[in-house]
């Protein structure tokens, strides 16, 4: 009796132990895989970066395989914040970031256009689509020669109308407001897209008894139809967000960074400094990594916030 | 994965019982190289002669795409060392050599009697002293005019010995009138100017001016500097619009479409320029005009150059084929397909090929020196600091101050005083 009032306390804790291990392994087990990759291919080359942000090392390694970098500590940042040209390359980058954003508002608008049964207006979204679709070095290559100078149609366009034309991809006033036009082009088809997807779900009985009290125009819009596509708003905020600041393929296409530097990004300059025919500086390229990581870590941060925040509301 | 690490190994294990098989029977040199087409079948042709005089040595070449090898070179060279690879003279291997992944081939030099027939270039493949590039072609730069132009704007031809630099600018008061550019270039690439920059510095200054600008020994901001600057303050305004945002080529057109009078380049441009329709009878070259007299004549010539790596695994073949390289007889077969410049001064240059008859007289009595080119001179991150100065100042000339300024903080930092 004695021994079988043993078995029966001490029981249950053998199951209570073994089910905690389940409960606390067993996730774990199912994580590991995409944990394993994220450390190996996410985490990893992040701490690889920081570290290489210290070195002066020009990327080679000598015959013995040894690396050959020399240890400058907060060297490479303190030369940033005195190099004019990262100074560009930020301010471009923030130039990118807020008209960027334009995307949003005229994404919507061609949606709601959009948005209504017409005979072929599903050929008419997916023409609207299509920039998105083809790729951003073909993007690049259009507005190049869209822009260029002598035969281009902007070109011949502003010579007709003011007599003299204006090459945009030469003039370093005006480079990155042309690069960021052609990005525009193919954000606000993304744009459109994820705004017509949420018009589907906005709830006709709403719109209706709106319409019963008389709401109708922009005020329909704003205090009807926006609330309800708050999700697609958010996606389409994060999408461009992280698309301005990591522009780097229209730039690399379009310009190089030129003229003299006046179209840079920070992705594009850290590149130039890294791996660009007269950069090979892997300690300065890496602190630009950085500094473009810690900026987008703000953003990011404040997304992964907001969406903790919605969970836990629910 | 398992597979294809398997049939990995085993494609390894057949490569070196293909090789193991050769080598049985001949000695390999493998040698990696970045030609286009028709260099490609030059350095074959040059392989052919040499294993013909050599049939015990297998020369094999790794063709890499020209811009691809700039990023190869450095991971082949520790990863797996060829024994021979193609790179440039002057500061661009400097990083090579220094990492120790170039090997002194100071012995081909003096065993083969080069100082004295690569005389012109021992200064560009030299560093402390020992020689670590075996130079085998180069070409002239200069300015290349359209005659056609010329008779459009009813400009005098530039006479034999071309003309002073006081009628060259007056020249270009005329095609401006005519609404030709006087000068073409297409900056976007950035190198193009600097070939301009340079030869207004090297007609200015001089070579060593040159040299010691590249080197960052000399001032920005200083007098020498700045006369450099007004002269190209003067040649600006007949200078191509707009040419910050074309390539090289798109200047050519403008150039072969007569719209065009004069173009700085290099002497490659020419088969550009001939395949846009010019022939010998409308295309001329002549040397960039004197500016200050008395300053020794210098040209441009950037030399292209074979190096043995320090991993190399058959060095002494290896050095046998940089000897042939080196020599007259396959300097002037590989150059003539080619249509370049045999750095050997004993090899010969096609006679009926009037640019390259040119390029060579010009070169051979250059007393000033021959200069690489702004970007293989300079340090690579200077280079590029000071090719934005340039293209800057041909747009927007008011901001020299800024630039020069610019510039001399770059070179303060870069060469600490």
């Amino acid at each position: 009796m004695a021994q079988a009032a043993q078995m029966a306390s001490s029981a249950p804790d053998v199951r209570s132990g073994r089910r905690w291990n389940q409960r606390t392994v067993a996730p774990w087990l199912f994580l590991a895989p995409g944990l394993f990759m994220f450390t190996v291919y996410v985490l990893w080359p992040i701490v690889q970066s920081i570290t290489l942000s210290f070195y002066d090392w020009n990327g080679l390694y000598n015959r013995d395989g040894e690396f050959t970098g020399t240890f400058v500590g907060l060297g490479n940042y303190a030369e940033l914040m005195r190099d004019p040209a990262f100074d560009t390359s930020l301010w471009n980058n923030l130039k990118w970031l807020v008209l960027y954003l334009l995307a949003l508002p005229i994404g919507l608008f061609i949606a709601i256009f959009l948005n209504q049964t017409v005979t072929g207006i599903r050929l008419y979204k997916s023409l609207f689509f299509f920039p998105f679709v083809i790729s951003q070095v073909v993007v690049g290559l259009i507005f190049a020669w869209f822009y260029a100078p002598n035969f281009g149609l902007f070109y011949l366009l502003t010579e007709a109308i003011t007599g003299k034309g204006t090459a945009i991809l030469a003039d370093p006033d005006l480079v990155t407001y042309g690069i960021i036009v052609a990005g525009l082009w193919p954000q606000i088809a993304y744009v459109m897209i994820l705004y017509l997807t949420g018009l589907n779900n906005v709830a006709p009985d709403q719109i209706e008894a709106a319409r019963l009290d008389g709401a109708k125009g922009w005020r329909m819009l704003w205090y009807v139809v926006l609330p309800q596509l708050r999700p697609a708003t958010f996606i389409a905020v994060i999408v461009t967000v992280i698309g301005a600041l990591r522009s780097f393929d229209l730039v690399s296409i379009m310009t190089t960074g030129g003229p003299f530097g006046s179209s840079r990004v920070l992705s594009y300059y850290m590149f130039e400094m890294a791996l660009g025919e007269f950069g090979f500086r892997m300690g300065y390229g890496a602190a630009i990594a950085v500094v473009l990581f810690a900026i987008m870590m703000v953003f990011i941060s404040g997304f992964i916030w907001k969406m903790w925040r919605d969970e836990k509301e629910r | 994965m398992v597979r294809y690490a398997k049939g990995a190994a085993a494609m390894t294990a057949a490569l070196l019982l293909s090789t193991a098989a050769v080598a049985q029977e001949k000695r390999v040199v493998t040698w990696n190289a970045d030609y286009d087409p028709i260099p490609l079948a030059a350095a074959e042709a040059l392989i052919a002669d040499f294993e013909a005089a050599n049939p015990e040595i297998d020369v094999q070449l790794t063709n890499f795409d020209h811009e691809a090898y700039k990023n190869a070179i450095r991971n082949f060279l520790t990863a797996d060392p060829p024994d021979l690879a193609n790179w440039y003279a002057a500061n661009r291997m400097r990083p090579f050599v220094e990492a120790g992944l170039f090997a002194d081939i100071s012995d081909v030099w003096a065993n083969n009697g080069l100082n004295e027939s690569l005389a012109s270039s021992v200064l560009s493949s030299t560093i402390d002293g020992k020689q670590y590039a075996v130079p085998y072609t180069y070409y002239q730069w200069g300015i290349y005019y359209n005659r056609d132009a010329y008779k459009a704007a009813g400009v005098d031809l530039p006479g034999e010995g071309g003309v002073t630099w006081e009628q060259f600018l007056a020249n270009c008061e005329k095609f401006k009138a005519a609404e030709i550019d006087c000068v073409t270039t297409g900056s976007s690439a950035l190198w193009p100017v600097a070939g301009i920059f340079d030869y207004l510095s090297l007609r200015t200054n001089g070579y060593q001016f040159h040299s010691d600008l590249a080197a960052g020994k000399i001032s920005w901001t200083s007098p020498e500097t700045r006369a450099v600057f007004a002269e190209f303050a003067k040649l600006q305004p007949y200078v191509t619009a707009n040419h910050a945002a074309i390539d090289w080529q798109d200047a050519a057109a403008i150039f072969v479409q007569n719209k065009a009078a004069h173009y700085v380049m290099g002497n490659f441009a020419v088969g550009v320029f001939k395949e846009g329709g010019m022939t010998n009878d409308n295309l001329g070259f002549m040397v960039f005009p004197e500016i200050t007299a008395g300053v020794a004549r210098a040209e441009e010539a950037p030399t292209d150059t074979i190096h043995l790596t320090s991993g190399a695994k058959n060095p002494d073949d290896a050095k046998a084929f940089l000897a042939y390289v080196a020599s007259a007889e396959a300097q002037s077969k590989w150059n003539a397909a080619v249509g370049q410049l045999p750095t050997n001064k004993d090899a010969t240059v096609d006679p009926a090929d009037p640019f390259l008859t040119a390029g060579f007289q010009a070169l051979s009595t250059a007393t000033g020196g021959i200069a690489q080119f702004w970007d293989r001179d300079a340090d690579a991150e200077y280079a590029k600091a000071g090719m934005e100065g340039f293209q800057q100042f041909l747009v927007q000339p008011d901001q020299l101050e800024a630039i020069l300024e610019r510039l001399e903080q770059t070179r303060l930092r870069l060469y600490p005083q």
